[in-house]
């Protein structure tokens, strides 16, 4: 059975109550909006790029603990890193949110090999527990991964 | 003769002897579907087991037991809902979003053309407001909405303003979000004398208080068979006969045909018309039985069950949580059924949702559908405890309990 504990640990509900990053940033900004239609969640995602840096990120929108606790790690994870980097965490964060068969079938841990270089990240590893808040945990790298995507093309980085 | 005890419900439902996390499930999700009784799972198992062909297509002796099964059941549906003209009336849908659909595309697109108007309610949910969207966008009708007042109830006081050019009213009989229920004879009188004709969305009360066709006098009424303790995957759209004659059909294929040539077609009389394809036959046995067994606890004594729940579930949420818990929704129990659309202070919907499911407690997070509503109140989402005929005041203690460990967990 899956343990109310594993989703809620205390960093997740700190995020929560007080989010990193949150605010806007103005034009020439990339504003990209990112919506859970199931709960009606909604997410402003504003990513200012220099240089193929992230230089700064800020979010806004309205969600339940684990979209909102998500998002603010995420803009903590991400802020300072090359979009190389970036495109790089939203591919580990993806893994880590991945059900593997295993997981549904028993009690096994999802095979994730680089967790430990995730940091604060990692305590979201118990949504996967609760296949139906998943969604709810990757609005936010959705909704970043489409800002690069309208930026730099679809995968791309800007990278040579 | 009826006799209603909500613990013989409560027997006859075998998901309510399932546990979840170790408690007994408290089911508080009736508005979104209701658990079927035994008598609904076997009149299906059984149809499967002895009868099972397809339905106005073979002479063998399954064959016909299955179409008396399927027209049985457009019978007793007919009777329920007290059709003046009977089965000529009664069109199986998929459920009450396709009863809307038909509706709008059939309907509203042979009798409505550009610059009339569909007049809808800010209550409503998707079902009836969607489809109406997309008549305008092909043929250029125009959607207008009858506001929701601060207390929960439609503001009628522009009414006659609202009505004028309008040629048809669709609006619910109950909503999924507030709990209200609307004065469907009242409204129905008022747009009748401007002329218009009347849609009830009847899916939030079919399960839960008397449904008559006649002395609502209503023109259209859609519902799910899901809300009313039958199976899902049915749905029903009544029309007075007259009107379903000047309908076009809606999906094309087998069923619904008079005669086919290599130069076009000619579509069959009737409310199979609108059946194109092999339709769902188990699920019309599991609403016959549905009928029967609510007919047998008396709907006038749900209603009044359902009541008492509410009154004593909105007066203990109002008073044990220091104002932490909103009902959205009328604040006593008076023209109004047992939904209970809950704003946790400081909680999202979905996090009371997890924490109450760790108790067992089934409820729904989330914008119910309707999304106008929700702007309406400033509102993304919702927890909604909604209860059914087999719902207990024990239901309640166990909500209120699992919501006090939600607002100490995140507060």
């Amino acid at each position: 059975m899956a343990n109310l504990d594993d989703l809620y640990r205390e960093i997740i509900l700190d995020h929560y109550r007080t989010p990193r990053n949150r605010g806007e940033l103005p034009p020439p900004a990339v504003r990209t909006e990112g919506y859970n239609p199931l709960c009606g969640d909604e997410l402003v995602v504003y990513l200012d790029i220099h240089d193929g840096v992230l230089v700064d990120i800020k979010l806004t929108g309205h969600g339940c603990s684990i979209s909102q606790a998500s998002s603010s790690m995420m803009s903590a994870a991400v802020k300072g890193k090359t979009v190389d980097e970036v495109r790089a965490a939203i591919e580990r964060f993806k893994q880590l949110m991945t059900v593997h068969e295993s997981s549904l079938d028993g009690d096994a841990e999802p095979p994730v090999a680089d967790i430990h270089t995730m940091g604060e990240l990692a305590a979201l590893q118990g949504v996967v527990k609760f296949p139906v808040r998943i969604k709810c945990a990757t609005l936010a790298w959705n909704t970043l991964s489409q800002g690069l995507d309208d930026t730099y093309g679809v995968q791309g980085t800007g990278s040579k | 003769m009826s006799s209603y005890s909500p613990r013989r419900v409560r027997d006859d439902t075998p998901l309510l002897n399932r546990e979840i996390n170790g408690r007994p499930i408290t089911y508080l999700d009736s508005a979104s579907s209701t658990l079927p009784p035994r008598p609904v799972i076997e009149a299906m198992s059984r149809y499967y087991e002895l009868r099972h062909a397809n339905v106005h297509r073979g002479v063998y002796q399954t064959a016909v037991e299955a179409t008396d099964v399927y027209e049985g059941a457009r019978a007793a549906t007919a009777r329920f809902i007290n059709a003046p003209r009977g089965v000529d009336e009664i069109v199986f849908t998929k459920n009450t979003t396709e009863a809307f659909n038909l509706l709008a595309k059939s309907w509203g697109a042979a009798h409505l053309k550009a610059g009339d108007v569909v007049l809808v309610t800010e209550m409503e949910h998707h079902a009836n407001i969607v489809p109406w969207f997309q008549l305008r966008d092909q043929i250029g009708i125009e959607v207008r909405f009858v506001p929701v007042s601060d207390d929960f109830r439609l503001d009628v006081s522009g009414l006659d303003r609202l009505l004028e050019g309008v040629k048809l009213f669709s609006f619910t009989a109950a909503s999924n979000v507030l709990g209200t229920r609307n004065p469907v004879k009242e409204l129905t009188r008022i747009a009748h004398d401007h002329g218009a004709l009347v849609a009830l969305d009847a899916a939030q009360s079919v399960g839960h208080q008397p449904s008559d066709v006649v002395d609502l006098d209503v023109d259209f009424f859609c519902f799910s068979a899901h809300k009313m303790l039958g199976p899902t995957g049915l749905g029903v759209l009544w029309t007075r006969a007259a009107i379903l004659e000047s309908m076009p059909p809606f999906l094309g294929g087998g069923g619904m045909i008079a005669d086919v040539r290599v130069d076009g077609y000619v579509p069959a009389n009737g409310p199979t018309r609108f059946e194109a394809g092999t339709p769902p036959i188990a699920e019309t046995a599991g609403l016959a039985a549905a009928i029967r067994y609510l007919e047998g606890l008396g709907l006038e004594n749900i209603a009044r069950h359902e009541e008492d729940l509410t009154a004593d579930a909105l007066k203990r949420l109002a008073n044990e949580f220091d104002g932490r818990v909103r009902i959205i929704g009328p604040a006593d129990a008076v023209d109004r059924g047992g939904v209970l659309s809950l704003d946790v202070d400081g909680v999202h919907p979905h996090d009371v949702a997890q924490v109450l499911d760790q108790f067992g407690v089934c409820v729904r997070p989330g914008h119910h559908c309707a999304k106008p509503l929700m702007r309406r109140f400033n509102l993304a989402a919702t927890a909604r405890a909604s209860f059914g005929p087999y719902s207990l005041t024990t239901d309640t203690d166990v909500l209120l309990e699992a919501l006090e460990s939600a607002v100490t967990m995140f507060g």
